[in-house]
């Protein structure tokens, strides 16, 4: 916005040499946007991806020797883990200030509110290990049957993704947790935006187990 | 709400140190030319492959001094083993596709111009950007792991088929630990590719220049940014297509084994997987693939194209339409690999209409093109010879598509030279084409001193001439129905043609050898070469505004504002017969 | 240069064009029912891309004839009728093209994958593997016993993997490493791959396809000239693949019934 303003305000003033500086705030917001479509972008490829890994499952179901299993019950509380925490990512989020720069020493609310997500996101993630501990249990490793396959292959790329969610949410709590830090507010709002991604991807990936396996 | 000028203001500090400068450098040009080099090694690797695969080929039981040295069991007292002689042919076509024409033409170029051609700094991400090439090196090194183990790289061609590549050494040597590196490779190389496909996105996006909008980029520019898209998608889907082929060959599942087979006299422990479902994760990636190694050349040959014929293409607008919708198109053919391969026959009716469609686009930038060069005032350079060479070259590769299209005819060309001549007149010729026009056109810019054009123009016309002896035979060949991927002919209805193998390989050894002129001018000028001027070629786009070679940042502490397309050449009334992106000169009756 | 690099790009479109108006490298003779419709349309295609090719070539090396070389003051021109016209043009030609050889080239595929076998076709099975082909007659009882693939012995010859002990449908099964057929007569091929891709490939024929592990698939065809034709494998199949075939023996209908009499004894 402010760089839309100050643009026309300089061609306005019918300003011709072609060597004359623009001011420093237009490459600042150029690139929190370049960051925001990033993310976008890498969401876009991440999504094309599972939905190759979804078409190799679906070629494979076609086959005789598809049988089905059982979805480990731990799988309902992870998912319950990982909503919620979307929920306090949002919370914390929304009590940041407006300002593109922001001070740590006045996110404490979103500080807590973070800590929470981060919580549960690593809740998640244990809670995954105990879905294939629970699998290993009834005798279903990797190799067992093509259903078994490929729950391991799409939670175990899913947890890499979430993963990834959490180092950047450490990075961001790192920041608010410092004294006389400061840190970007797009940098909190890809990060919301990639970790409300592999929510919904979840979710999808939860239908689909449900469903197919 | 203005922001404090105490915020950053550059996108990565100016670069100290050796290490930072020249080796993990952030700097978009860095890279460009980390990537050019990686290229340039690939290529060169690939070109002797090629020299090996083709003397033995019609001299199959000669000695080649010196390649027991390169593997002891795969040339024992140097005389090539059929194995190995597919070995070489993988590893061949892997480097070329993969390290050579994804690098170059893409990654290389476009690391280096797009950013300058759209007036910013730097990428958008530079630190991806710089663990984008480090992470290709990384899956070339893996790669070329496969050359150094005793079992030797693997024979499956670089299409991999399941189950061929899947279930590990009971297929054949080189297929346990070569495939498996191979597997890796691609997929460590598919990461490189998405974050770098990302940042082209993204900074063309949101990082140009004021002034600068989306039609009036550069052709080139626009040529990498569809290519960064298709990119995208393609690279996302290979990445799980060798997960799940990694898996198969040591984690025991079954995704492309189906059961029942019986290979090396064991009974595979497989079942249920499908060897189409590789072929179609493989093409589904790999035909967007092969449109990913010629964009960026159709892009790079119409600019410089423009800027030596001193005048707009007819349209280009109609380019960047056309570009556009081949890559959209190019994902709905993949099939067209496939005909007969065992898949339903009307699937391979419905892939081959779309697939007769993108000649659509594609004839359209061809007599763009051809149409623009009438009226215009050629200058013969290095640049534009291998420019307009790339149009030649390109209606050659092309027209030999429109048979391959239709599967009936499929039935019979599938599998023969009549391909192989296809995709290397496309891809090894015409694509490459686009790569030296822009190294000679670039290299000033890049070095601040011109390439020698006396070689250059020996190099053009030898590889010109050399690459339609090598390639435009094989047509001929493919109809009487040679079949590839064979070490050597030993099929009763090969005998007659004989003669004509050994030609090409004459040929390809000649035209091969040529290749050393063009990297010793690189090499040689980059040191000895003329100064050049700031704007050698007096062309119009961002890049030719800034010093030769440009800054860390580009632009120094200004920040360019452009006021027209690219394409003002033959302006009436403008001083010189051009106008500069970025110059306030008002144009009369200007299309922008 | 340009006038040159025309020259050069003239010799280009004359010198490829010429093997093929010369036919110096004709097609195979085709022994199939169904080849003549591929063989047109092969011709139609070369036809018409071979004018598209020359007439390309052609017009860039007039181009560069007339448009190089020029005084830097030389009146700049544009193409009468600019990108629209190119536009219409291509959509011309390549609509043109695309309708006519689409349409037309549909029968050639749809005579080889939509008609089906007729019942009284032959049906014959092959089986490809690393590095040959092999070939399976029901025998007199008209069945095919099943394939065991941990029964395959290559040593005492059981290609198959028959059970011929527990099975009476495999005991009269004739195993061959040649394809005998009888000439006009229509054959159903089953396809089955033992551990690899593998491709059926008879230029004559004008037949290809595609052995798929896992797969069962069929092609039928008519041969209507005796004699022994190549049989030769075009999917990668691992390091013998260049030395993999096996022939075609078309047979007369009596000389058929003789070998078939004799692989029974």
């Amino acid at each position: 916005m402010a760089s839309t303003v100050a643009s026309t305000v300089q061609s306005a003033a019918g300003f011709g040499s072609k060597k004359e500086a623009v001011p420093v705030s237009f490459v600042g917001s150029s690139a929190d946007r370049a960051s925001r479509s990033g993310i976008w972008v890498g969401i876009f490829a991440i999504t094309m991806s599972f939905a190759a890994f979804t078409s190799a499952l679906f070629v494979r179901q076609g086959t005789p020797d598809w049988t089905h299993i059982l979805m480990p019950s731990v799988l309902y509380l992870n998912t319950f883990f990982l909503l919620a925490s979307s929920v306090t990512l949002e919370i914390s989020r929304r009590s940041l200030s407006a300002a593109t720069i922001i001070e740590s020493h006045s996110a404490r609310r979103a500080k807590l509110w973070l800590l929470a997500t981060f919580a549960l996101g690593v809740a998640f993630c244990v809670g995954q290990y105990m879905a294939w501990q629970q699998l290993r249990a009834a005798g279903l490793y990797l190799a067992t049957n093509p259903n078994s396959s490929f729950f391991y292959v799409l939670t175990f790329v899913h947890v890499l993704h979430v993963l990834v969610g959490v180092a950047a949410i450490v990075y961001l709590l790192g920041r608010l947790m410092a004294s006389h830090s400061t840190f970007r507010r797009s940098l909190f709002e890809n990060t919301a935006v990639y970790w409300h991604f592999i929510g919904v991807l979840w979710v999808y990936l939860f239908m689909l187990c449900l469903v197919k396996l | 709400m203005q922001e404090s000028s105490a915020q950053q203001a550059h996108v990565h500090a100016p670069p100290q140190g050796f290490w930072r400068k020249h080796v993990f450098s952030l700097d978009h040009k860095v890279i460009g030319k980390q990537y050019y080099a990686l290229a340039l090694v690939a290529v060169f690797t690939g070109m002797v492959l090629s020299w090996l695969m083709r003397i033995h080929m019609v001299w199959p039981t000669a000695r080649i001094p010196g390649l027991e040295l390169l593997s002891k069991n795969g040339a024992p007292a140097g005389v090539m083993t059929p194995e190995y002689y597919l070995s070489l042919l993988t590893m061949h076509g892997t480097l070329m596709v993969f390290f050579v024409l994804t690098n170059a033409p893409f990654a290389a170029f476009g690391n280096y111009f797009l950013p300058i051609q759209i007036g910013a700094e730097d990428m958008a991400f530079p630190r991806f950007n710089m663990v984008s090439f480090w992470t290709t090196f990384l899956a070339w090194v893996v790669l070329m792991l496969a050359f150094v183990i005793p079992d030797g790289p693997p024979i499956a061609g670089w299409t991999e088929y399941a189950p061929l590549s899947a279930v590990g050494k009971d297929a054949g040597p080189g297929m346990q630990w070569g495939a498996s590196l191979w597997g890796i490779s691609i997929a460590i190389f598919c990461i490189a590719s998405l974050l770098g496909a990302l940042n082209f996105i993204a900074t063309t996006l949101d990082l140009r220049a004021k002034g600068m909008t989306l039609m009036r980029m550069p052709l080139c520019t626009w040529a990498w940014f569809i290519t960064s898209c298709i990119a995208l998608l393609a690279f996302a889907v290979l990445l799980p297509a060798c997960i799940l082929l990694i898996l198969d060959r040591h984690a025991g599942t079954s995704f492309y084994i189906p059961g029942g087979l019986v290979a090396s006299d064991r009974l595979q422990p497989h079942s249920g997987g499908s060897p189409l479902l590789w072929q179609h994760l493989f093409w589904f990636f790999g035909h967007p693939e092969v449109y990913i190694a010629i964009l960026p050349s159709m892009g790079i040959v119409s600019h410089i194209l423009i800027n030596s014929m001193r005048k707009p293409l007819l349209s280009a607008k109609v380019v960047i339409y056309s570009m556009t919708s081949i890559g959209f198109l190019s994902y709905m053919v993949w099939g067209h690999h496939m005909f007969v391969s065992g898949m339903n026959p009307l699937s391979s009716l419905t892939f081959s209409f779309p697939t007769l469609t993108i000649t659509i686009p594609a004839t359209i930038l061809t007599l763009i093109w051809l149409g623009s060069l009438y009226g215009a005032r050629i200058q013969l350079t290095s640049a534009s010879l291998f420019a307009i060479g790339f149009i030649s070259m390109f209606v050659s590769g092309g027209i030999s598509g429109f048979f391959l299209a239709q599967p009936s005819l499929d039935i019979y060309l599938h599998g023969t030279y009549f391909v192989v001549g296809h995709f290397h007149m496309v891809m090894g010729v015409a694509s490459l084409f686009g790569v030296f026009a822009g190294t000679y056109f670039w290299f000033p810019k890049m070095t601040g001193r011109y390439m020698n054009e006396t070689i250059g123009k020996l190099h053009f016309w030898i590889t010109f001439i050399g690459t339609y002896l090598i390639f435009m035979p094989m047509h001929y060949l493919g109809l009487i129905g040679n079949v590839r991927r064979y070490q050597s002919f030993v099929n009763d209805f090969m005998a007659p043609y004989l003669w004509l193998h050994k030609d090409m390989t004459i040929a390809a050894l000649i035209t091969g050898a040529a290749q050393f002129l063009f990297l010793f001018n690189v090499i040689y000028s980059r040191f000895k070469g003329a100064p050049a001027p700031e704007n050698p070629w007096n062309c119009t786009s961002l890049e030719w505004s800034i010093p030769s070679p440009p800054p860390w940042n580009n632009f120094g502490d200004r920040h360019p504002i452009v006021y027209h397309d690219p394409y003002q050449y033959g302006v009436s009334g403008s001083k010189g017969d051009f106008v500069m992106q970025d110059s306030p000169e008002q144009i009369v009756g200007s299309g922008d | 240069m340009g006038k040159f690099f025309a020259v050069v790009l003239v010799l280009i479109a004359i010198l490829s064009a010429y093997p093929i108006i010369g036919n110096y490298f004709p097609l195979p003779e085709d022994i199939s029912t169904h080849g003549h419709l591929i063989d047109t349309q092969l011709h139609d295609t070369m036809l018409e891309a071979g004018l598209a090719f020359i007439g390309a070539q052609l017009v860039l090396a007039y181009f560069v004839f007339a448009f190089t070389g020029l005084k830097p003051d030389s009146r700049l021109k544009n193409l009468p009728g600019g990108a629209k016209l190119v536009v219409i043009a291509a959509f011309l030609i390549v609509g043109a093209e695309v309708l006519a050889l689409g349409a037309f080239g549909q029968k050639a595929w749809a005579t080889v994958y939509f008609v089906p076998p007729k019942a009284d076709a032959l049906q014959i099975q092959s089986q490809a593997e690393q590095f040959a082909f092999y070939f399976r007659y029901p025998g007199p009882d008209g069945k095919f016993g099943t394939i065991h693939p941990d029964k395959i012995d290559e040593g005492n010859q059981n290609y198959f993997g028959l059970d011929p002990a527990n099975e009476p449908e495999a005991r009269d099964d004739i195993v061959s490493g040649e394809l005998v057929i009888p000439v006009d007569r229509e054959v159903n091929l089953m396809l089955h791959a033992k551990d690899f891709g593998h491709s059926f490939y008879v230029r004559e024929l004008r037949i290809q396809q595609d052995y798929v592990p896992g797969l069962d698939l069929a092609i039928h065809f008519t041969a209507t000239k005796i004699g022994k034709y190549e049989i030769v494998c075009t999917q990668l199949c691992g390091l013998g693949h260049y030395n993999m075939k096996a022939y075609l023996n078309v047979k007369s209908q009596d000389d058929y019934d003789k070998w078939l009499k004799e692989q029974s004894q």
